[in-house]
């Protein structure tokens, strides 16, 4: 930890929790407007496949820029995609939040997310090991990357009308 | 007729002669058990691209039907594929899907196997007496023979060659579907995969089915640019066509000027490619070379869909897998090319996520469709399933009949080649 000019490291933890606890609860209540506003736009947001890191050249489930990302929301809300419409209801929780690093005002944590699924009456269940890379800005923190790795992401899935 | 299974004796009424398919088709559980006897265990099943397994002693695991195998190249580089099952007492002697190895030991009592399948060693061979003779007991092979990178087997040893079962016109399609290694060989950079609540038929179906793009990729077709938008209009233009190949095997030609990637080279780069194009040029590619790999970045104007698993679609191998008579795995392989241009194979795995695997802005439907399908036949279970679109006005193509580019010709074929196996 070099320099630390926007962070409080003492109030970190509650902190990037109370972030993620809210980011969680916007993408259960499917308010992607105010979830695309908690990006920077450089920023990607990507389900890698396996353990790879060189995510540019390999197969993800999704790699998202900022247009893909909207493009992706726009899809799920415009009523002509037979699978998000109606989307399957979702909830989350993410737990096990580590400060991995906080240098500057960014800040790396890793996390764990559990999502239950139930579409048809039928429910499935999801675990995730994510990584996010925060910003702080003097409006709050802000998404730079985040990184969802399913346990099973080589594995058979099925398909998602949601985001993790 | 059949005597074993007098409850099937009657195909006609499975798959009428007017192109109807029974219910049944897609829900009774001891027609899925003859389906996989009939057809999976006796007919040439693709398991693997050569890329995915490409140096001596490179092995993936697949299935040929119900019945995991083991794809390896040995270190002469032969092709071998067997049934990942252990001649003691039938433990699977590989779980890793993929990797490289010199030989296979099972875990449970360490007999070891060479990897052509031959059994090498066995600890304590003293109590299966003097006249225990390794070479019965190898690991069970499969016929195995590839065409231009795809490999398939079966466990018919009668069987015809694949050039044979595969037929000219397929042989052809498959060459002009590989010229979109853009002068590099196809290799496969990835693949999504997804288990789906249906029938392996009502996959079989989808993958010659142009009717539904319109409708269940709409939301695909939104976000597209104008002019890709352009290229995904074929039910309106009424352009391209569906044909039987034989043997089952049909193609769907969508955008029938770029079913041969090396005609119209010099048409201009469309939009979407002008970036793509300009990288390549400042990387030092010649401009006839940029021309052709621009143009192979989008993949080929058809699908080829092979009976019974494998289809060529557009640019990647669909692969479906049936687990039971109501799920079915599906395999959508990313192909890039080898030894080609990181920024050309980037664009096409952003178009591969773009659609495809369980996030596409694709694939997520028409999983949906194809699992109310499966839900929708519990009801009115004497009401058949039409296949019949485009009968009208079928006219004769090379091999069979060729319809519609919206016509359920390759369906019919696929039926036809359904029929025909499961009568023998
Ligand atoms: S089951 Fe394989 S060695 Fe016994
Ligand atoms: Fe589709």
């Amino acid at each position: 930890m070099t320099e630390m000019s926007k962070i409080d490291t003492t109030g970190l933890l509650p902190q990037v929790t109370e972030f993620l606890w809210a980011e969680a609860d916007l993408l259960d209540a499917k308010e992607y407007d105010r979830w695309l506003d908690l990006w920077q736009p450089e920023g990607f947001y990507t389900l890698p496949i396996g353990d790879t890191t060189d995510f540019a050249n390999a197969l993800n489930l999704c790699h998202d820029n900022d247009k893909m990302r909207r493009d992706r929301i726009e899809r799920f809300r415009q009523g002509f995609s037979i699978s998000s419409a109606p989307p399957a209801q979702t909830v989350r929780t993410v737990s096990r939040i580590v400060i991995e690093k906080a240098e500057g005002d960014v800040i790396t944590i890793r996390s764990a997310e559990h999502v239950i699924e139930d579409k048809f009456g039928r429910q499935r269940v999801w675990a995730a090991n994510m990584t996010h890379t925060l910003v702080a800005t003097d409006s709050g923190f802000r998404i730079r990357a985040k990184v969802v790795r399913l346990l099973n992401s080589d594995g058979m899935l099925n398909s998602f009308s949601y985001l993790f | 007729m059949s005597l074993d299974m007098p409850k099937f004796s009657d195909l006609d009424a499975l798959y009428s002669s007017d192109a109807k398919v029974a219910t049944q088709m897609y829900e009774d559980p001891d027609l899925f058990k003859l389906e996989m006897d009939k057809i999976f265990r006796k007919t040439w099943v693709f398991v693997a691209h050569d890329s995915e397994f490409p140096d001596k002693g490179s092995f993936k695991l697949s299935t040929v039907g119900l019945e995991p195998v083991i794809v390896v190249r040995d270190r002469k580089g032969a092709i071998h594929v067997m049934v990942n099952r252990c001649r003691h007492r039938a433990a699977t002697v590989c779980e890793v899907k993929k990797g490289k190895t010199s030989s296979f030991q099972c875990p449970y009592h360490g007999w070891g196997y060479g990897l052509d399948g031959s059994l090498r060693a066995l600890p304590y061979p003293e109590q299966y007496g003097d006249d225990f003779n390794k070479d019965q007991h190898g690991l069970q092979r499969l016929r195995t023979e590839s065409y231009n990178g795809m490999v398939f087997a079966t466990f018919n040893e009668d069987i015809e060659p694949l050039v044979d079962f595969l037929g000219s016109e397929v042989c052809r399609y498959i060459d002009l579907f590989m010229k979109q290694g853009g002068g590099f060989p196809v290799t496969v950079l990835g693949e999504h995969q997804f288990t789906v609540p249906m029938n392996w038929k009502v996959q079989l179906e989808n993958t010659t089915d142009a009717y539904h793009f319109p409708v269940v990729h709409k939301s695909f077709l939104q976000s597209l640019d104008g002019e890709t938008n352009e290229i995904f209009q074929f039910l309106e233009t009424g352009k391209g066509f569906v044909e039987d190949l034989g043997n089952g095997h049909s193609v769907m030609a969508m955008i029938p000027e770029l079913i041969d990637l090396d005609d119209n080279l010099d048409a201009p780069i469309p939009e979407r490619f002008t970036e793509l194009a300009q990288e390549l040029r400042d990387e030092g590619y010649p401009e006839d070379q940029v021309k052709k790999i621009v143009r192979a970045v989008g993949g080929a104007g058809f699908n080829l869909n092979l009976f019974p698993n494998v289809s060529f679609s557009l640019a990647f191998f669909r692969v479906l897998t049936p687990i039971s008579v109501e799920q079915t795995d599906i395999r959508h392989m990313a192909l890039g090319m080898e030894g080609g241009p990181a920024a050309a194979n980037q664009m096409r795995l952003r178009l591969h996520e773009h659609f495809q695997g369980p996030m596409g802005f694709g694939s997520p439907d028409d999983a949906e469709v194809w699992e109310r399908v499966q839900r929708g036949t519990k009801g009115g279970e004497d009401l058949p399933i039409l296949v019949n679109r485009g009968l009208v006005d079928e006219t004769p193509g090379t091999l069979g009949p060729r319809g519609h580019i919206s016509a359920e010709t390759g369906m019919r074929a696929a039926y036809k080649m359904w029929k025909r196996m499961m009568s023998q």
